[in-house]
């Protein structure tokens, strides 16, 4: 039933990200890693769309934000920040894995 | 200096670590900067994410090439142009951006900011007067 969407690309490179988030069940779950971690910085013209899916839980992997100097104070509101076991942890938690690449 | 100097510009669209683009314009403008050209670069689109302070890449273990923008001025590589849109459009100002300067020897070693910002009209018009564009 809840499903784990994992999005890699930026959101303004191409529309994985938002095809993920329009995609995404009520319940279900998403991890931006890579390049789709542009994709939770505040006061950028996809907040809504990133900050619109209900009942979606949204995560992020640290080591890409800060790679890409994204620190805590840049991040939307709401978005969980996981290390690379928590993604495993993620993965294991839920019944599939669906990767946007 | 001779007389057949050219304006190179090199154009930067993409995000910093996902790919490999935004290292390879960093290695091409650091050689071309050997041959005494007009040089410039623009930073639009996700090109602007080239830029942003506080990048740390010891997490997904890769090489920070970041710092070495700032070493670009002794390279006589002095004009960064940003464009507004693209920050804005991603939730970005200026000033999440690296403090990079440059040492003007022409009027005694002032200190001088690297980064123009610019309107995408601005750019428009700066992208026009190159006489060669190399993409990334």
């Amino acid at each position: 039933m809840s499903t784990l969407h994992t999005v890699n690309k930026s959101p303004y490179e191409k529309n994985s990200v938002g095809s993920c988030l329009a995609h995404a069940n009520s319940g279900s779950s998403i991890l931006f890693y890579e390049d789709a971690v542009y994709a939770t910085i505040k006061g950028a013209s996809i907040e809504q769309l990133v900050t619109g899916t209900e009942g979606v839980k949204l995560y992020a992997l640290g080591a890409d934000l800060k790679a890409r100097g994204i620190t805590d104070d840049k991040l939307i509101d709401g978005i969980e920040i996981v290390d690379y076991a928590g993604f495993v942890d993620l993965a294991a938690e839920h019944e599939r894995v669906q990767a946007w690449v | 200096m001779s007389e057949d100097i050219k304006r190179f510009m090199y154009i930067n669209r993409r995000a910093p670590h996902g790919t490999i683009y935004a290292w390879e314009s960093l290695e091409v403008v650091l050689i071309g900067a050997a041959f005494d050209q007009d040089v410039s670069l623009a930073f639009f689109d996700d090109g602007v994410y080239q830029l942003l302070k506080s990048q740390d890449t010891s997490g997904i273990e890769t090489k920070n090439f970041s710092p070495t923008y700032s070493a670009l001025g002794d390279y006589d590589v002095t004009k960064l142009y940003v464009e507004q849109e693209s920050l804005e459009e991603r939730g970005l100002t200026l000033d999440d951006l690296m403090d990079l300067k440059w040492e003007d020897e022409d009027d005694d070693w002032a200190e001088k900011d690297s980064i123009r910002l610019v309107s995408r009209a601005e750019l428009k018009e700066v992208l026009e007067q190159q006489d060669i564009v190399f993409s990334f």
